[in-house]
Formats: C-alpha cells, structure tokens, sequence
C-alpha cells in the first residue's frame, strides 16, 4: 500500500501485527488493546513504535505514553466516519505529539486538505504525490483555526 | 447585509472549481456513485423523484435584488422558471442537470451565493429570525453573528463528516421566529440582570423520527467565547454521537443519551482547552466589523400612521401582513407565498424579477425569507404599503393570509422527493382552499398548519398547532394528525390523534379538529390554547366518531 | 385471481438525472414504452445488465417496480412510482405527463 508522509511517498518502515503474533525487530504499530496488554514490554523494545486506534477509540486512552510513539495510525472504516479528524486533532493540540500521525482505511481525495489540517501528516492508500499537492492546493484560504496553525481569513484581513 | 470581501470571494470561486473537478471525476467513473454522493451532498445536489434537486444557501434567509434576478436566471435557463423556498429559508430547484451545476455555482459566485454545505453531515445553513433588524421586540440582530457562525463552519475541516446533519439557528429577539428549541444546536442572544449581552446556548433539539426539545447548555456564554462554546459542542459530538445507525445519529440521541448534565461537562471540558488556546476567541472588535454589514438603513423621522387604498383588499392584507417595525412610520411586509390552492414556498422567474424591481424602486435593500415559506421585506415605510400591495398583488403575492390557517407549510414530498412516502402538497391546496373564505380565517385566527410527508419531517410537523404527517400504508397514502405542537418559546412536540386517516378524508378531519376549537374556546384563545387547556382528546372523540 | 406480478426497470440518468426506463437493452425516458417483465428470470437478467450501465456511467440506481395494465394502458402500482412516471401531481405542467421530451437514448 503505497504510502506518503509530508508530501512524499516512502517506504514505510513500520509493520503492523496482529494482536497475537510474535514482535519483529524493527518498526512495529500494534493495537490498542495489545499495547495496553503488553504496555511495559512494548515501551522498553529498542525500537520504534506505533500505535492504530480504531476510529472509535480515543487517543486519550493513550495517556502520556503518547510521547513514546512515534507513530499513530488512525482508521478510517468508511470515509464518512469522520471521528479521526478530532483524534488527530487532540493528537497534535492538547496532546501535543509530534510523531506521525498517518491516516488509513478508506478515505477520499477530497478529505486530504481536512486530514492535513487537523494534524495527519501520512496517507495510506492509493494516492499519488500530484493528487496530494493537488488537494492540498484547491482552497487558498481558511476560515477557522485548525491544528495545523494556519492562518485564518481573519487573520490575514487585518494585516 | 454582508458583503464579501476578495477572500470571500475567492473562497467561493474556488469552492466552485472543486466542485467542478469532483463533477469531472465522478463522470470519468474515478468516482463511484456512492463516493461522489456525500460529495454533492456537500454541495446541496439530491437526487430527488424526477431529477436533480439543488439546494441554494440563503445565510440566515437574507437575499438583495441583485441575487434574487440571479435566481431568476438561474430559474429560467438551468431550471424550469421557478423554484420552492424551504423550511431552512433556502431555495430549491427541482430540475437542476448535473452536468449543469458548475456553471449554476459560478453563476451564483458572481453574487455571493454558494450551495456549500446545504446538504451532508455537515453544519448546515446557518437560521435566523427572518423579522431581524426590524422587529420590535428584537434584543440584538441575529445575522452578525450567524455571519460569523457560517464563516467558522465553512470547509470546517475536523466537522465535515459528523455522525449526522447539524443544524444552527441563531435569535435575538423575546419572541422566537427561528423556531430555536427544534436545531441541533441554537444561539438566542440575551441580557443578563447586569444588563450585560451574552449568548444562550441549546443543544439537542431535532423533528425527525424522534423529536426533541432543546436543553440549555450553556446559560450565559460570554460574546468572546461563543466560537469556543460551539466548537465544544461540536467536538463532543463529532466523537461521541452514534456512528451505528443514522436513525440514532443526530446530536439530541446522544445529549438524551448522556443527560444535560453529562453533556455540559464534557462540553465543559473541550470549552476550557479552546478558551485557553486562545485562537478561537472572538474580539469586539471583530464582532463590530461584520454587525457593521447588518445596520439597517437609515430611517426617517415618521410617525405611525394607518394608510388607505381605494383596493379593499389593501385592509385586509394590513391587518394581517404587517407586522409591527420598530422604528415609527414602517412596518414589515410578509408576501405570502401560499395562494388559496398554491404550492407552498414556490416563486415564479417572474415573481423573483418582478420583486427585484419592486424593491429597487423603492429602496428596499434586502428581503428575508422565513423558514415558513414566505418571503419578507422588513424596512418598508407604512405611506407606501398601499402601492406595494397593488403590485405584489399583481403578482399573486399578496394573499392576506400571514399566520392564518391557509398559510400552510409543506415540505414538497412525494410530488418531489425521493425519501417521502406521501404528498403533502396536494393536503396543503385542499386545506386552503377549504378555508379560503377570509372571514372564516379570521374567527379561527393564528393556526399553523404544517405538513410532513415523511418521517423526516422537513415540514416540521411536529412544532405545527396542527400537524399533519404523511405515511405509507402498502403503497396507500395516509395522514396521522398530531396537535399542539410549537415552534416558538413555548415549544412543544404535536400529541398525536390517533390512527391515520385516507387522503380523501384528511381534510375533513382537520375541518372537524377546528371545529372542536370554535366550540371550545375561550374568549381570545388561539386554536394553540384551546388544545394545552382542554387536551386532544376532545379532539380524539370528535375526528374518529364514527361517520 | 392469482396473476403474473409484472415489473419494468427504472434508474435515473447520470448526466441530467431524468428518469429513465428500460426497453430492450436501452434507456428511453418514455414510460408507456418501458419493458414488461412478467418472469422473474427476465427482470432479473435485465436488471444485472443495468449494473453495466451503472459503470458504464449512463444511469444510477436501477430497480424493478411492479406494473400494471389498466385497459391495455400501462401504469405503474405504487404511488412513488406513479408520480416518477408522470411528474409532479402539483404540476400537471410539467415531467413526462406535459409529453415535453421525446424520447431520448442514453
């Protein structure tokens, strides 16, 4: 599945496993409910880690730990399951996480500049790095705030 | 009214673009129907009975005489010369090719006009008391801040795929003409015992399946905070409402879910996050700059006065199609859109061009239109009600019918719509014309008649003094009539009567149900009144005696 | 008196949104001419080669509805279906019933 973070498209170095299945070296995205199982065994692994949440399970539920992830995969069941854009959201703004936020599941082009805005940073799926740009491109202006600190119409009215 | 700027304008431009790309995608087939589905919806296009059916934005129901010839053209090239106004105070066109819909939204850009977010799970228009600016018993316009609501939800972009649609209307008056305990969510200015101006919020109120009143969640919320307080609620929402089942889905099943309580704590807590952030804060000054756009227009030093016309026709149209204006010497004009035996809410090319001119030569700058289905000019001067008559009623559009039993509302069902299960239209002519006679009007008084013709309830049924609910039994149109319902401060959900009744008894039912009132009432009240004091089942015994 | 149920076909065409019937493997906005089915194995097989012009991006949403002779004229059963065939009963002006199109190929 291709994938492209921050505009372009990469290997991913991460592999996601089943709740049961034994851990690899390297890269790793896991369940919440496995991370919650095996949170300590997890966390001490030299390695990278990833967590994907369900689009029904908040990101809270990840506590301060958050700042040990490097990556967080949120799912889109259906593209109008629109719960991962505050996840996202509270991901970057009151969490405060820097890691990769990366989007997967079943969403749209049209939904990549609202993904971008509220703190996705890495699509999975069948994108290219045109149509990204390109998406990204349709609307200039915003009118409100977001996570990804725009500047708003108001803002720029009043310069 | 507001006025875009070049980044307004060029918002709209560009949404028009996108649109126009996701058109091209879905007929290169790189969209499937149902991925380009939430996308139109998006832009306000259904697929109704016959056709296309697209949705026109009408921000808090206000419209110039230059977008109103607009949707007149619109009407007469890419549509069928007319065009049905909404229970949303939007406009509808029924025969709209989707081929066509990128250069009606350019058309439509060229006057600030759009069709963004008119459908989908998404913040829906933004509603407001169609008197504003003109009322007398008005606190504040509304509009300013429903302008400022609207910018904020535009292209929205953590709230554009909700469980479920959301809609805002905002008040600022003691009497409530949005109808604001019925929304997803509402703004109703008030003053606090400091004499301070603050915003009410309420959550949770819908028609639908299953309708709710709204509940307060937000008492007094501060002029700076507003944008804040909404985000809150709506975050709780987009996280927490039901994803499972669209019939469970919109915001009043989750605050029934959680009680008020719960849900002002919650709202509570993302409140205080976005406060603190601070980006979200509304200044004064901000909020000066866009009321600016909403002053009324300068009015002269007149005095009341009753004006004549040789027409007898003209008192009649007075006493009821005028409402009291708050500056002296005006009042604001109700154009009735419910001929006797009309299609409710539906306005001609020609109707739309005639008034244009209409308000031009007299200096009218804006027209409302009311989430009843009639149009409104607000500022109108009382010395020239008399030539404003003779020409509206030229145009048939000066049935003296404001708030009477003959100004009905109905959704447009199954003469138009995809989801209905029966018309509503048909019910609304056989009533009116039933009631035509004037005086007859008169002794029944304020009676509110609105038609369903579906579970949707986009005819608002259940806040009607008289609410009529079309059904489908095996393929057989039916009607279920619920009393006691209320749109206004006093809200209230219609009690229903009792099993449905054929399409060729309906009316009479309903003749019966008033004729219970006549009986019943007391000096002065209204048909509402009658049905709280004396309950339905009055009502009951007398609609289902045998015939 | 158990009789055959009859169907016909019907979807909305893509570009313009008209209502479209089905008639010997094309779409003709002309209700009085539409298919009849009166097997089930027919209306399903026509309704499997409307999926194809689903792709093929012509029409959207194609189902079977019962119809009915009446005096050799048909009509269609249901409500619903009877105001698609026509237009709207408030407009008599306007829809199939004001014989305004001819009929049109998709």
């Amino acid at each position: 599945m291709p994938l492209i973070k921050n505009g372009e498209g990469i290997e991913d170095h991460f592999v996601t496993i089943t709740d049961d299945a034994p851990l690899p070296i390297n890269g790793t995205i896991v369940s919440l409910t496995r991370f919650k199982a095996e949170r300590d065994t997890l966390l001490a692994r030299n390695a990278p880690l990833g967590v994907r949440l369900k689009s029904a399970e908040s990101p809270e539920e990840l506590g301060e730990d958050v700042h040990r992830l490097s990556l967080i995969v949120l799912e889109f069941p259906i593209f109008r399951d629109g719960r991962a854009f505050s996840w996202a959201r509270m991901l970057r703004t009151r969490m405060g996480f820097t890691g990769e936020i990366r989007a997967t599941g079943h969403f749209l082009y049209d939904q990549l500049a609202f993904m971008t805005r509220t703190g996705f940073d890495a699509f999975e799926g069948d994108f290219t790095e045109a149509q990204l740009a390109r998406a990204l491109a349709e609307m200039t202006n915003v009118y409100q705030p977001s996570a990804d600190r725009r500047r708003t119409i108001r803002e720029l009215r009043a310069v | 009214m507001y006025r875009y700027d070049e980044f307004d304008a060029r918002f709209v431009r560009e949404r028009v673009a996108q649109f126009r790309y996701q058109v091209e995608r879905r007929l290169s087939g790189e969209l499937t129907e149902d991925e380009f589905k939430p996308l139109r919806l998006m832009n306000g296009l259904y697929l109704q009975l016959h056709a296309y059916m697209l949705r026109i934005a009408v921000p808090y129901g206000t419209l110039s005489s230059r977008q109103l010839r607009k949707l007149a053209y619109i009407a007469r090239t890419y549509d069928k010369g007319y065009g049905h106004f909404t229970t949303r105070q939007n406009l509808q066109f029924n025969w709209i090719k989707l081929v066509d819909v990128p250069d009606v939204l350019s058309e439509l850009a060229e006057v600030e006009m759009h069709c963004l977010q008119t459908s989908g799970n998404c913040i829906r228009n933004v509603t407001a008391d169609h008197f504003a600016g003109a009322a007398a018993d008005e606190i504040e316009d509304p509009r300013p801040l429903a302008e400022i609501i609207r910018q904020w939800s535009s292209l929205h972009p953590e709230f554009a795929y909700l469980p479920r649609k959301f809609k805002i209307a905002v008040g600022g008056a003691r009497h409530d003409r949005a109808a604001l305990k019925f929304h997803d969510m509402a703004v109703e200015i008030v003053r606090n015992e400091a004499g301070e101006t603050g915003y009410r919020v309420m959550a949770g109120g819908g028609m639908g399946r299953t309708p709710y009143v709204g509940h307060v969640v937000g008492a007094f919320v501060a002029r700076e905070d507003i944008l804040a307080f909404l985000e809150a609620v709506m975050r709780v929402y987009n996280q927490s409402g039901r994803r499972d089942n669209i019939y469970k889905a919109r915001i009043k099943i989750l605050v029934n879910a959680l009680g008020v309580d719960e849900m002002k704590k919650q709202i509570a807590r993302e409140f205080a996050e976005i406060k603190a952030a601070g980006t979200l804060q509304l200044p004064q000054d901000e909020l000066d700059r866009i009321t600016a756009y909403f002053a009324p227009p300068q009015f002269e030093a007149l005095a009341d006065e009753t004006p004549v016309s040789d027409d007898p026709d003209f008192a009649d149209w007075l006493r009821t199609n005028i409402a009291q204006h708050r500056a002296p010497g005006y009042g604001i004009a109700t154009l009735s859109l419910k001929p006797i035996g009309g299609v409710p809410g539906d306005a001609s090319a020609e109707q739309l061009d005639a008034i244009a001119d209409l308000m031009d030569e007299y200096g009218l700058a804006e027209i409302r239109v009311s989430h009843e289905q009639n149009l409104v000019l607000p500022h109108v001067r009382q010395r020239d009600l008399p030539a404003i008559h003779a020409r509206l009623k030229a145009l048939g559009l000066a049935t003296p019918n404001a708030g009477l039993v003959t100004d009905i509302i109905a959704c447009p069902g199954l003469d138009y719509c995809d989801l209905a299960n029966a018309r509503a239209i048909p019910i609304a002519q056989a009533i009116s014309e039933r009631f035509a006679d004037l005086d007859r009007q008169h002794d029944i008084g304020e009676l509110k008649i609105k038609i369903s013709g579906c579970i949707n309830a986009c005819g608002h049924h259940h806040a009607g003094h008289i609410g009529i609910l079309g059904v489908d039994k095996k393929g057989v149109e039916f009607y279920q009539l619920q009393l006691g319902g209320s749109g206004a401060e006093d809200a209230s959900i219609g009690e229903i009567l009792g099993p449905a009744f054929a399409s060729h008894e309906i009316v009479d039912r309903v003749e019966e149900v008033i004729g219970v009132y006549l009986d019943r009432r007391t000096r002065d009240e209204r048909f509402l009144d009658t049905v709280r004091r004396i309950g339905i089942a009055p009502f009951k015994e007398r609609v289902y005696a045998a015939h | 008196m158990a009789q055959p149920a009859l169907q016909a076909l019907t979807a909305n065409r893509l570009r313009d949104g008209a209502v479209v019937y089905w008639r010997d493997g094309a779409w003709d906005e002309s209700f009085v001419t539409a298919e009849v089915f009166d097997a089930k194995a027919d209306a399903d097989a026509a309704l499997a080669r409307a999926a194809l012009d689903v792709t093929a991006r012509r029409i959207v949403s194609p189902y079977l509805f019962p119809v009915r002779f009446e005096a050799e004229r048909l009509r269609a059963v249901e409500e619903r279906e009877i105001v698609r065939s026509e237009g709207p009963s408030v407009r008599r002006d306007l829809g199939k019933q004001a014989g305004g199109k001819q009929a049109t190929h998709v």
